[in-house]
């Protein structure tokens, strides 16, 4: 079939640049192809710009092993791929016990986790407040797992967006994709720069990567899945000296807690509010967590809090990204739906992404992460499914 | 930012109790003198630990301080007078909370912080009259131990009846630059000059609009009279080089702080010793909680900063919720009260609620008529006052544009070149500047002409900083005391 005049052709387009499209996009660049990212706005300035910056393998459900220990893999090799280290460091998470019954759990987590090659030691006791006497009453033991650590989530995106630039991927940031078709042969888009002309491209493959925004392309092939927005609520301290030796967790989830270079302590924990388009951090949830903090790390009692902020970030049923070929359309494959827990995952998720487009398969387990998962549930659940 | 529209809820008559103002300068006690008139009971927020804003800040009570009005107000002693006993004889019928930082604020709630506890304020109305900073770019040397803002150098004697040192230079630009040498020099201080970045031509061209204000106008002219009459340096048309000094913990014999001014003059240099500076030019709207209200914003010219948008009542784009005073855009103390009792006469239409009539109180129609007039005289003094032009192509690589997370100006310019950056939230998400305790207070003004210089945009392009609560660093500790803490939901205990 002819093309338009004045049409773009692609390998590949990838709608969405968070870390999960621009690392695709960097993957895809690398290995030869022709490939253009989108993104509505700025590269990494949404869900993977303003989490909490967590690079962590520890606590996650069984089936997302695989694919975090290849993430995990990738961060080591930021500097050689994005020029920068994405100021990560491997400063080992501290998933913690607030009772003695949380420590059960904690070493079948780590005897479970020990078959895909992740080292965590639960420590408890008298020798748990001793090497960690900068935590509070608030934890009994923890989990320590020294292959995690945190990272600058700011930064991370739009590196991996200027190295696919720099590789020849032609990234076009503050063009939304206005309409999305097949046309039997190959996907035909449209996308509307901020300033400038309409773009018509067409593509062989198309990487639906639009995070909390995903569905409007899912949906578009009939892949609508149920997800909704949640809106992360983080806030930071002033610098303080350091005293948190490790990014910190909790069993049963809650707050989370790390120490950054400079000595701001970010923090985060419960949810924001938001109308699926933007973010607002909630005074009330800032509050509760800083009580449950606070159980954890004393010496945040005296600290300035000087800033709070949120984000939009696309949640599903199982909390499980979906990933993976679609069902609907040959060359469309997903990657959205983290459900706040995509940031140490996306660097190989675009890895993952570039084995699909190129060979068609990949070696890394993401059966669990299939698109059609959720077909069983009723299609209304996607808009009746939020959280008040 | 989302838009918080919708309609307050529907209250009737004079019992209505969820009138919020926040700010008691002379807009703030002007509104609430207002809403009480009409049988309100405003509850009145303010930072300040006593009314008058600060314009007319009072010396903290009980102190000891014995300086009379006309001494610490000069010409404006009537007007503090009376906006000081406005307020005295409101303080039965209004809910008055001094030293009260509104510190968050969501869809008709404030959150606020009162000597170590935290309490949120539900509202239906909303008067903002939150004031303004000092508007502050660097130079080389800013940062040295005795370089004050003009605003803080006033507070120092107003509130405190100290000077910020012993032979100091005040620079920058503004009709505040006269005023406080004037009110150094005649409290006894050892003024050493005043340095005018804008011409006198320029002063000179714009007499005819700052003769709209003919009282305001000759007090100004007496200042700079007063000032060579008493044998101080005024200089005009000066181009600021740098101020010189040594930095806490320099290796440089003799105590850290400022040692000398440099200017240009009729490409000249010169250089005057000194022991402290107050720098400072003109005034920036403080419109954070505007910003987190969800009021929508525009660029406005005259101010040469984004603003909230307002009509001339006052009336933001979200229902319910007003603005008054400088907060709203630099217009000085008289527009103030003009504005504050116009947006609160605002309120009470939108309530349904009858104006109340009131001595020496213009109506709605007759302030809006006086407020286009003080916009007037604004003009002429952003015509005689105005900012250095594109100030940021003087600032050298290595100068500190933010001081919290010691951002060169180097580093900003690199972020446009590397990364193509063209919009100030994203520079600071690149690079830090603004992220510190300051939160861009003080440092996103100059970070914005940093980035317009360096992209080749102009300044209203680079857009502006988010407001991201709290307004002012506060403590975490009183967030523990409050009884009523939610907790966090199972769906939302993340890891």
């Amino acid at each position: 079939m002819s093309e338009l005049r004045g049409t773009l052709h692609y390998d590949v387009a990838i709608a969405g640049g968070g870390l999960v499209g621009a690392s695709a996009a960097r993957a895809l660049a690398e290995r030869g192809l022709k490939v253009a990212l989108f993104e509505r706005r700025y590269c990494g300035a949404q869900a993977s710009g303003v989490n909490y910056g967590g690079v962590r393998c520890q606590g996650r459900p069984e089936e997302q092993l695989p694919l975090a220990m290849r993430a995990r893999r990738v961060w080591d090799r930021l500097p050689a791929l994005i020029g920068i280290d994405g100021e990560f460091i491997p400063s080992g998470h501290l998933r913690l016990a607030r009772r003695e019954s949380d420590l059960e759990p904690l070493d079948a987590w780590a005897a479970m986790a020990a078959n895909y090659g992740l080292t965590s030691t639960v420590i408890r006791g008298a020798e748990f407040r001793r090497r960690f006497p900068w935590l509070g009453e608030g934890a009994v033991g923890g989990s320590l797992c020294m292959s995690d650590g945190h990272a600058n989530p700011r930064l991370v995106s739009p590196a991996f967006a200027r190295a696919a630039r720099a590789l020849g991927a032609d990234v076009r940031e503050r063009t939304p994709i206005t309409s999305v078709a097949h046309d039997g042969v190959r996907f035909q888009l449209t996308a509307q720069p901020e300033q400038g002309e309409t773009l018509h491209v067409s593509c062989d493959w198309l990487l639906n990567t639009a995070g909390a925004w995903a569905n409007h392309i899912a949906g578009t092939f009939g892949e609508r899945v149920p997800m909704h927005a949640i809106y992360p609520n983080m806030w930071v301290t002033e610098p303080l000296p350091k005293f948190v030796g490790h990014s910190l967790g909790v069993y049963g989830g809650g707050v989370y807690a790390r120490q950054v270079e400079r000595g701001n302590c970010v923090i985060g924990g419960g949810r924001g509010t938001g109308d699926g388009e933007y973010a607002q951090p909630s005074a009330d949830t800032t509050r509760a967590v800083m009580r449950e903090a606070c159980a954890l790390l004393p010496a945040l009692r005296n600290a300035l809090l000087i800033r709070t902020w949120s984000g939009v970030e696309g949640e599903t049923p199982d909390d499980n990204p979906v990933i993976g070929m679609s069902r609907t359309t040959a060359r469309l494959v997903h990657a959205f739906g983290f459900s706040g827990g995509g940031f140490l995952l996306a660097p190989g998720v675009g890895e993952v992404l570039a084995d699909l487009v190129t060979h068609g398969e990949t070696i890394t387990p993401i059966d669990a992460f299939a698109v059609d998962r959720f077909a069983h549930r009723p299609h209304s659940a996607c808009v009746t499914q939020q959280h008040s | 930012m989302i838009e918080r529209a919708g309609p307050p809820p529907a209250r009737q008559g004079a019992d209505f109790t969820d009138a919020v103002i926040v700010g008691a300068g002379p807009a703030g006690i002007r509104a609430a003198q207002t809403l009480v008139a009409a049988g309100l009971r405003p509850i009145v927020l303010d930072e300040n630990p006593r009314w008058g804003g600060q314009i007319y800040r009072q010396p903290p009570a009980h102190a000891g301080f014995t300086r009379s009005k006309q001494t610490l107000y000069g010409f404006e002693a009537a007007k503090a007078e009376a906006v000081h006993n406005a307020m005295s004889s409101l303080l039965p019928h209004v809910d008055y909370r001094p030293e009260t930082l509104v510190w968050a604020c969501d869809p008709r709630r404030l959150h606020t912080m009162h000597e170590g506890r935290e309490t949120p304020v539900p509202f239906s109305h909303l008067i903002i009259a939150s004031g303004a900073t000092d508007r502050v770019l660097p130079l080389p040397g800013w940062t040295l131990p005795g370089v004050y803002t003009l605003g803080g150098a006033q507070v120092a004697l107003k509130a405190q009846g100290c000077a910020i040192g012993e032979r100091v230079v005040f620079a920058g630009t503004g009709p505040l630059l006269y005023l406080v040498a004037y009110q150094y020099a005649k409290a006894g201080a050892n003024v050493a000059a005043v340095l005018d970045t804008s011409a006198f031509a320029a002063q000179a061209r714009a007499t005819p609009r700052l003769l709209s204000q003919p009282s305001t106008f000759a007090k100004g002219v007496y200042y700079v009279g007063w000032l060579r009459a008493h044998g101080v340096r005024v200089e005009h048309g000066v181009t600021l080089d740098s101020i010189e000094g040594a930095e806490a913990g320099d290796d440089i014999d003799g105590a850290a702080g400022v040692r000398a001014i440099r200017w240009l003059r009729d490409g000249r240099e010169h250089s005057l010793e000194c022991s402290a500076v107050g720098l400072g030019y003109g005034l920036r709207p403080e419109t954070q909680l505007a910003d987190l209200a969800g009021c929508r914003f525009v660029f406005d010219e005259l101010n040469r900063c984004w603003l909230p948008a307002r009509d001339a009542a006052g009336r933001t784009s979200c229902s319910g919720i007003y603005l008054a005073g400088d907060g709203a855009g630099i217009a000085g103390a008289d527009a103030a009260e003009l504005a504050g009792r116009r947006a609160a006469l605002a309120l009470l239409e939108d309530l349904g609620v009858a104006a109340p009539s009131m001595p020496d109180m213009p109506d709605a129609a007759s302030i809006e008529r006086k407020l286009a007039g003080i916009r007037r005289f604004r003009e002429g003094i952003e015509q005689a006052f105005a900012l250095p032009e594109a100030p940021a192509a003087r600032w050298p690589d290595d100068m500190l544009v933010c001081r919290c997370e010691e951002i060169s100006a180097r580093t900003l310019r690199e972020c446009v070149r590397v990364d193509g950056v063209s919009e100030i939230n994203r520079l600071k998400a690149l690079t830090r500047v603004g992220m510190g305790r300051c939160q861009g207070r003080m440092c996103g003004e100059a970070a914005c002409h940093v980035l317009a210089e360096a992209s080749g945009q102009a300044l209203a392009q680079v857009g502006r900083l988010r407001a991201q609560a709290p307004i002012k660093p506060i403590p975490i500790a009183p967030m523990l005391f409050d009884e009523n803490v939610a907790t966090i939901p199972e769906e939302a205990r993340d890891e």
